[in-house]
């Protein structure tokens, strides 16, 4: 029992640190009070989903800012403003906040910032799925231990 | 005190992940769940053609349990979708004979008074913000009783208390928004249907 309340730790303290380091915010929470028997893998497969959709509409932004005969900020903004709906529907506060900005840039129609903006959504997403995959890890290692998942408030 | 899976709630998003949340969302609060991913499909699961109104009822989606089309207590859809908004497809709901009874709530990422009032007077009953919580859906299950006593009762003084309290209710829920206000404080008309029941 030493090894699952070790694991236990760890979960705490990595969800700790993630919504402290702001890459979580309470909305990731509220997913996880989603979460229960009759749907043990909610969470996981939202995640799933959202890794999915981001990498679609980063191609799409990367895509559209690339175009030399001119950038349709339109298009991009529709990206950006998808991916900003998403992300705050799973939590992902930093990828959210990139948006914000990005949309200015869009609205400004600067294509300097939105290229820096796209770089930064890149670098937020990647932190987010690394952190999220390893959150998932622990919560793999405590379950197989015969442990349960603590419920973080 | 009848069940609350008798409560069928028909969710429009174009979102997958907002469709996958709405739908745990409205599981948990124990409804029944379709969920589509635009306005025409929206209307075509509640059995309405566009262009002439009239309801088919040769649908795939008949309910074994009765001879009508599936019944739909509740439409709650995004505001922001590519082809029929919202906004649009509210509209046509509240234009359509059959389906303007229908309870409808808009759910929207941005909080635009002036998108909140155009959707309150187009008959919405509640306008929520994304990204949307389970104490939100609490606000849900009176509009769909409401929809259930109704039945029960006469045609004409349905339409009376509709007139009367429709205008009350779009101020309360502006007010809601712009304040943060619960709406359930402010809200007498709910005070008499946790009476009736």
């Amino acid at each position: 029992m030493d090894v699952v309340n070790q694991l236990r730790r760890q979960f705490v303290d990595y969800s700790t640190s993630l919504h402290r380091e702001g890459i979580l915010d309470d909305q990731f929470t509220q997913l996880q009070k989603l979460q229960d028997e009759n749907s043990p893998d909610f969470v996981v497969e939202v995640a799933s989903l959202f890794f999915e959709d981001c990498e679609k509409l980063i191609n799409n932004m990367g895509r559209a800012l690339e175009q030399q005969q001119g950038v349709d900020f339109k298009q991009v903004d529709a990206s950006v403003h998808q991916l900003k709906g998403s992300s705050s529907s799973i939590g992902a506060m930093r990828v959210k906040n990139v948006c914000i900005t990005f949309r200015s840039f869009c609205e400004a129609q600067n294509r300097e910032g939105c290229l820096r903006c796209l770089q930064q959504v890149i670098h937020e997403f990647s932190l987010l799925k690394n952190k999220l995959q390893t959150l998932f890890r622990l919560e793999q290692q405590i379950l197989t231990a015969g442990g349960s998942i603590p419920v973080i408030e | 005190m009848a069940a609350d899976s008798e409560f069928h709630v028909l969710a429009v998003d174009d979102s997958i992940i907002d469709r996958k949340l709405i739908e745990r969302l409205l599981k948990t609060s124990s409804f029944q769940v379709t969920t589509v991913d635009s306005g025409s499909k929206a209307l075509e699961f509640l059995g309405l053609h566009e262009d002439d109104g009239i309801i088919n009822t040769n649908t795939p989606s008949v309910s074994p349990n009765n001879h009508q089309e599936v019944e739909v207590n509740l439409v709650i859809t995004d505001y922001c979708m590519p082809g029929m908004t919202g906004y649009d497809l509210l509209k046509k709901i509240k234009e359509s004979s059959s389906l303007k009874n229908i309870p409808v709530v808009i759910m929207s990422s941005e909080n635009v008074p002036s998108r909140i009032s155009r959707c309150l007077e187009e008959g919405a009953e509640e306008f929520l913000l994304k990204p949307v919580r389970l104490s939100d859906l609490n606000k849900l299950r009176p509009h769909m009783l409401k929809t259930k006593i109704k039945d029960h009762q006469e045609p004409e003084k349905q339409d009376k208390e509709e007139k009367q309290q429709q205008p009350q209710s779009n101020n309360n829920n502006r007010k809601a928004m712009e304040e943060g206000i619960s709406t359930e404080k402010i809200r007498p008309r709910l005070n008499g249907i946790t009476a009736m029941v």
